[in-house]
């Protein structure tokens, strides 16, 4: 029973940092009808901005650890949040007329544009995060040691969900993207402007994703340049097990998925692991290709 | 009319040109260049395959390396256990791919195109993770599968880079060949009608599904076959050689040759396999220059370098060579019309 909260804790707190990423993917989804594939990357460009500033900042020395960690992740989703915003102007708005598919591979090379970017500026090796950051301690809920960590992890992705919930649904520009997302023309129609709205999801979508690369930075302790892709196609498929397009899905998917995770590898097989979500994924679209709460994916004719 | 001979006296030049480069080219080149020109074959032919399935029919198939790996190991297990001779497992190992997409290909083929993708992303990565974790006690885990046998041709044993060139782009000329009849065939205009207009190809009596799952068990098919000739190559395998990466390389050089024309992914596969061999210094940065080329190229020209040519039909010449549908026109026979000119005017 331990065993099973210790894993469930773990996968919260992975679910949490997969949801955060999803809602970048979702977003962008519904406004665009696009797989942003560079979302991965920007999430990976996220943990080694956060790295950089950590390290070459020194800010835990003079501000205290806490105050430390919430200015750097405040400074790595506006930075995250203007790379954004820079892709969507030079990969995607010229494509925004042409066909799906070519938007597509743009998409795909800006991915593999920033993934080696990365790479070339931060070397293949893995880069560790300042270790006396991550805070230590246990919490005891029910007999069971639970290191703080996880908790703090879920607790502060669920905040942002939170908050971009309380964003999309009871607010005048939550509205109009949600406008944009049912009908683009309609809502230019009704005074919207559009590619503000777009440039918009571009800013909110890629901030999310960078803190959720500053979380793992701290969780794990380590990054690679290359992590952009797992976490990249496991977050895309818990948007999808929630259903594409739909911001609720995109949380409560990533969060299962999460938890799918972390038990999977301990009672399955840890080295089977990152086969597990994908086999969630295949199954998914084969027996519920509109995801737990969503549109429909699958063209059948 | 008077255009027509030029045509082919040109083709003609060029095929004789380049029969003479594929005889002298282990002249003039040092071992270390055939061997990248050998490589540069072995993706020729992967892409080909590919082009199958992503070019002709439009499928987004990005977990060809998938496929690619099943041969390979398939062609390794065999040869390592029991000594088949390499080159005699090149069908055997092509026949278990194509079936490896029967079965995978199946359930997903009705996917819109980016959601494809995604799913074939992860099949390459189960297949990666099945082979690190020694699925059956066959496929050696990490390290892989060595001590595979060189192949022996007419008793001839098959083993410098000089002599894998005569195999590898002899190869590579009779898959082009085969490919070019398929893109003119029956088939071959069914998948690109489905890439221009699915539902109007179901509309013409075009079985989308059945068309759609017969370009993967094909394009699996000659993945499985270069496998094998992989694996003879190396002598090694191991499942480094089958990452996604891979799969993203054979889906750029489509891509960006120009998906649907067979010189296009040929000249794809020298740009990306090639060229960054000849420039070593930027062979670290060559990712992120494809990256910006499938960027700037959906931009600007998002039917790559050398997009396919439509095929144009004088309808006159057409029907010139078929007489039976003029008779019937002028003699105004509607019976048994259907499927006869369905066949003959598509």
């Amino acid at each position: 029973m331990e065993e099973f909260f210790l894993q469930l804790t773990n996968g919260l707190a992975v679910g949490g940092i997969y949801a955060l990423i999803a809602l970048g993917y979702t977003m962008v989804y519904g406004v665009l009808k696009l797989i942003n594939f560079a979302h991965g990357d920007l999430f990976a460009m996220g943990a080694y901005l956060g790295f950089t500033l950590l390290v070459s900042l020194g800010l835990a020395g003079t501000l205290g650890k806490v105050a430390a960690v919430l200015l750097v992740i405040a400074l790595v989703m506006g930075m995250v949040a203007l790379v954004g915003y820079l892709l969507e102007r030079v990969a995607y708005r010229p494509l925004r007329n042409s066909s799906r598919l070519s938007a597509v591979v743009s998409a795909l090379g800006a991915s593999i544009f920033f993934q080696n970017a990365l790479m070339l500026v931060y070397g293949a090796r893995y880069q560790v995060y300042p270790g006396d950051l991550r805070p230590e301690g246990f919490f005891n809920v029910m007999g069971v040691e639970i290191p703080t960590v996880r908790l703090i992890l879920f607790g502060a992705s669920v905040l942002l969900m939170l908050a971009l919930y309380w964003l999309i649904n009871k607010t005048r520009i939550g509205m109009a993207i949600r406008a944009v997302a049912i009908d683009q023309r309609a809502a230019r129609l009704m005074g919207i402007d559009v590619n503000r709205i777009i440039a918009l999801v571009f800013l909110i979508g890629p901030a999310l994703g960078g803190v959720a690369g500053v979380m793992v930075g701290l969780y794990y302790g380590q990054i690679r340049y290359d992590m952009s892709l797992l976490y990249g196609l496991k977050a895309f498929i818990a948007a999808i097990l929630g259903g594409i397009g739909n911001i609720p899905g995109a949380m409560i998917g990533g969060v299962l998925l999460g938890v799918i995770e972390a038990l999977g590898a301990a009672y399955i097989s840890v080295a089977w692991k990152d086969a597990i979500a994908f086999l969630v994924l295949i199954l998914i679209l084969i027996f519920r290709p509109t995801g737990l709460l969503g549109e429909r994916v699958a063209d059948k004719l | 009319m008077s255009r027509k001979p030029f045509k082919r006296s040109y083709r003609a030049a060029g095929l004789i040109l380049a029969l003479l480069v594929f005889l002298l080219l282990p002249r003039f080149l040092s071992p270390a260049w055939l061997g990248v020109t050998n490589d540069v074959g072995l993706y020729a032919v992967l892409a080909l395959s590919l082009n199958i399935i992503l070019g002709n029919c439009g499928l987004f198939h990005m977990g060809h390396a998938a496929f690619y790996a099943v041969g390979a190991y398939t062609a390794a297990i065999l040869n390592t256990m029991y000594g088949i001779p390499i080159l005699w497992l090149m069908p055997v190992a092509g026949l278990l791919s194509a079936i490896f997409a029967l079965i995978v290909a199946r359930p997903i083929i009705h996917l819109r195109g980016d959601y494809l993708l995604v799913v074939t992303i992860g099949i390459v990565e189960i297949v990666r993770i099945a082979l690190v974790n020694d699925v059956f006690g066959l496929t050696g885990g990490s390290n892989g599968i060595f001590g595979i046998s060189r192949p022996v041709l007419f008793g001839f044993r098959i083993s410098r880079p000089q002599h894998f060139h005569y195999l590898i782009w002899g190869y590579v000329a009779i898959s082009a060949f085969l490919f070019h009849l398929l893109d003119n065939s029956r088939f071959g205009r069914a998948l690109k009608y489905i890439k221009q207009d699915e539902v109007a190809a179901e509309g013409n009596g075009i079985n989308t599904t059945h068309y759609k799952q017969a370009a993967f068990v094909l394009g699996a098919f000659w993945a499985g076959m270069t496998g094998t000739i992989f694996a003879a190559k190396m002598t090694i395998i191991s499942p480094e050689s089958f990452s996604f990466w891979e799969s993203v390389l054979l889906f750029a050089i489509v891509i960006l040759g120009g998906s649907g024309n067979i010189f296009g992914v040929l000249l794809g596969a020298f740009l990306i396999i090639g060229l960054p061999e000849a420039f070593r210094d930027f062979a670290d940065a060559r990712m992120l220059i494809f990256g910006a080329a499938m960027m700037v190229m959906m931009i600007f020209r998002p039917k790559g370098i050398l997009p396919p040519r439509m095929r144009h039909y004088n309808v006159q010449s057409l029907l010139g060579r078929f007489p039976q549908i003029i008779n019937r026109h002028i003699s105004g026979d509607t019976e048994n019309r259907q499927p006869q000119s369905a066949g003959d005017a598509s």
